[in-house]
């Protein structure tokens, strides 16, 4: 048995570390929190000029062709960075999406831009408050055009194209709806971005007006399309997760190591210690149940629905844990701008939410062993 | 990352598989539930291994193992299965006496005793903890005094394994209470039938009786059976220990799938008792750290088929089986609604398998290590953060205020 990232593998996520640490520091990140931009445009270049974009894009679409665990390992360094940049919907929800349905002639054209770093891809799915379902989806799209409005979409306001899903037919079954591929810089759409919990990861309110709109999948394929690239998509994300909770936990620890109170490092109370304790146990359990997802993924095994759920849970709460008690034991430090603990507790909350919410995905992961035992 | 064998591991799989095809036990989980019947089969089962050279198979030869590789012990023991539990009774004179004769014992006393430990003629049991010192082992109180070529042994263990069928046991004594409390420790083996030895099984929450009161009345032991120096036990204790945890952290199944299915088949307010957002959500919760620990093991034997030590996730097994187990149990209690309250074996839902876990729950985060002591261990060994002040470091045991005088 062999469940452990090869040595290539670490290497690369040691100089995804090294690269990390001098170019997207605290004050990188801080940069975007405060500032106007949307994202880090530096950093952004050189994470391209890494072949990160296109890790696991094959050879013939522009990309490194390296493979899900690549990418994976890439995808902790960043979660562990709070990297501020649009990495996660180019790569993890466009690029993946484009990859599971897209027609010859549009991976063609979109992949080996995404891997250049020459465009911003995003999914444009949520419309509204509540569970995001057939049901909630209202925008409309015929003869080639696109009608609605999208809220929130992540990096709405900096991509240059999207991946929307709309309504094709009346029902509210998975079938009434179907993807689109749309330019997000032509006419009609218009993007406008809002506040959100997390500034350092831009999202926008995307309205379509009549716009232009190219099939992605088969009509009424589109919900069956978006469960393939979410199971994808949740593994990947699992890993910034694990990597945010690691992060986390480090921080706390250090913290604790170096605050004294009572004539002593608050690091030897037992308070202090079951918490640190529970923080670590959380996170190799997230950590764990990611490689298996890493795994499932990588080969496409049948287990990946269950495995990615799994991941996505698992990896969710321990990024919640760790955040929020890593803010507890930092004491009244912990709930200034200037320490950096809530850059991990706004990071966790909207990687918890932008791909479905906590409920949704253990409501998921259940459904996924039912349907694994009726196999 | 694969699931595949090396082709050495493959070969040693094949071996096993084949040995333990033309050798299994029939009728052996009939006879396992009942108490004297489960002592022999086990017996049997074990001395037909170890005649073949399939017991203790990570030991030296020449006490009786194979000197096999960790990974090729995991893969023996996936490999036997189900037929693991016939291990039972073996556990810690395997797991946790044999090591620390190994390490401490006279030449004399290995090869006399640890070939029949693995062979299983002899079962052990290890006496530590007392009354007065659990979690805090070290303030233990049996004493040892030297006379002539012997010791004299005088007081109380508790939580004793199996005391009650076992040939021998090692003890940790205090030698010298003008000492530290650390300083003052000896360890022994002995016949657990020596004059003066008094078993008094408890009885558990559960109704069953795993553990014993043992009680040392002018309990002769000869010096030969000492292990480690005198006044260094606690040195001598830690090999023990350190053994103890791996043994009984990995020994409880999480029981998801029954669970699961449980909660398919009992009704609920509005259909099956899995329909309900409540019930799926707690299973989902118990899932995630189910396949996490599953999942942990997959590394930790990744990490021994490279050659390599596994790493600290070894440590957080138990913590996480223990406390879920006892909430998982209460909540397949709860879908029962007021029928949950009937542990009656024909009448209980899944045979009262759930009251049981209900029950037995409660000590497995106790035993071996309670959960605020393997928290102390995670705090301290894997994230390295400072251990307790102690206000007894540096005492003369004897002066130590024991809240009992």
């Amino acid at each position: 048995m062999n469940f452990e990232f090869s040595d290539d593998q670490k290497l690369l996520k040691e100089q995804a570390r090294g690269y990390l640490q001098s170019k997207c520091t605290s004050k990188d990140v801080r940069r975007i929190l405060d500032g106007k931009e949307p994202y880090h445009p530096e950093l952004w270049k050189g994470v391209a000029e890494m072949g990160w974009l296109g890790a696991s894009i094959p050879e013939e679409y522009g990309g490194l062709g390296l493979g899900y665990l690549e990418l994976c390992v890439i995808a902790e360094e960043l979660g562990r960075a709070v990297a501020p940049i649009p990495f996660s919907s180019t790569v993890y929800l466009f690029a993946e999406a484009l990859l599971i349905a897209g027609s010859e002639a549009q991976k063609q054209k979109y992949l080996p831009q995404v891997a250049a770093g020459e465009i911003i891809g995003t999914l444009a799915l949520s419309e509204g408050p509540g569970a995001v379902t057939p049901k909630s989806i209202e925008t409309g799209a015929s003869g080639g055009k696109i009608t609605g409005t999208k809220l929130p979409v992540t990096d709405g306001d900096v991509a240059d194209v999207a991946v929307v899903a709309a309504r094709t037919g009346s029902g509210s079954d998975e079938g009434s709806i179907s993807l689109f591929i749309v330019d997000m810089k032509a006419a009609g759409v218009t993007a406008e971005a809002v506040e959100t919990v997390d500034p350092t990861r831009s999202h926008a309110r995307v309205t379509f007006d009549d716009a232009a709109a190219e099939p992605l999948g088969a009509t009424g394929q589109g919900w069956a399309i978006l469960d393939k690239v979410f199971d994808r998509a949740a593994v990947l994300y699992a890993f910034e997760q694990v990597g945010g909770s690691q992060a986390a936990l480090e921080m706390a620890r250090d913290y604790a190591m170096g605050r004294y109170a009572f004539g002593r490092p608050i690091a030897s109370f037992q308070a202090i210690k079951h918490k640190l304790a529970d923080m670590y146990v959380v996170t190799e359990l997230a950590r764990s149940n990611s490689y298996y997802g890493a795994w499932a993924l990588s080969t496409d095994a049948p287990d990946l629905p269950v495995a990615a759920a799994t991941a996505r849970v698992s990896a969710t709460e321990a990024y919640h844990e760790c955040s929020k008690e890593n803010i507890q034991v930092h004491g009244g430090m912990g709930f200034t701008w200037e320490f950096d603990c809530h850059l991990h507790y706004r990071r966790s909350k909207v990687l918890s939410l932008v791909l479905g919410s906590l409920p949704r995905w253990k409501d998921r992961l259940i459904t996924r062993l039912e349907e694994r035992n009726a196999a | 990352m694969d699931f595949k064998d090396t082709p050495e591991e493959a070969a040693f799989r094949a071996e096993a598989r084949a040995w333990i095809a033309a050798n299994r036990p029939t009728d052996w989980k009939g006879r396992l539930g009942r108490y004297d019947e489960g002592i022999a089969v086990s017996k049997e089962w074990q001395k037909k291994k170890y005649d073949a050279g399939w017991a203790c198979i990570h030991w030296p030869k020449e006490y009786g193992g194979r000197g096999a590789t960790p990974i090729e012990r995991v893969v023996w023991s996936q490999e036997e299965g189900e037929l693991g539990q016939l291990a039972g009774v073996f556990i810690i004179g395997q797991g946790m006496c044999a090591p620390t004769i190994m390490a401490h014992g006279t030449e004399a006393a290995k090869q006399r005793h640890v070939p029949k430990i693995a062979s299983g003629e002899e079962i052990w049991c290890q006496l530590f903890s007392e009354p007065g010192s659990g979690s805090d082992l070290a303030g233990l109180r049996t004493r040892a005094e030297k006379d002539g070529d012997e010791w004299v042994i005088n007081g109380q263990k508790i939580w004793t394994s199996g005391a009650h069928y076992s040939d021998y046991g090692i003890v940790i004594t205090r030698t010298d209470p003008s000492l530290p409390k650390h300083k003052g420790l000896t360890m022994f083996f002995l016949d657990m039938r020596s004059p003066g030895v008094e078993i008094k099984p408890i009885k558990q929450v559960s109704g069953q009786s795993h553990f014993n009161e043992v009680y040392f009345t002018d309990v002769r032991i000869p010096d030969s059976q000492r292990l480690g120096a005198v006044n260094d036990g606690w040195r001598v204790s830690l090999t023990t220990l350190m053994n103890e945890r791996l043994a009984v952290g990995g020994g409880f199944p999480t029981n998801f799938d029954e669970m699961f299915d449980m909660a398919k088949v009992v009704e609920g307010a509005d259909g099956p008792a899995i329909e309900d957002s409540a019930v799926r959500e707690k299973l989902a919760d118990w899932y995630i750290r189910s396949a996490g620990l599953r999942n942990t093991q997959y590394r930790m034997i990744s990490a021994l088929s490279r050659g390599q030590a596994p790493g600290p996730e070894a440590s957080i097994s138990k913590l996480v089986l223990g406390a879920n187990r006892q909430a998982m149990a209460s909540t397949m209690l709860d879908i029962q609604d007021c029928y949950g309250v009937i542990s009656q074996r024909d009448l209980a839902v899944n045979g009262g398998q759930f009251h049981e876990i209900f029950f037995r729950a409660v000590a497995h985060r106790i035993e071996g290590g309670t959960d605020e002591i393997l928290r102390n261990i995670i705090a301290e060994r894997v994230l390295g953060l400072p251990g307790d002040i102690r206000v007894d470091k540096d005492v003369p045991f004897k002066d130590v205020p024991s809240g009992s005088a």
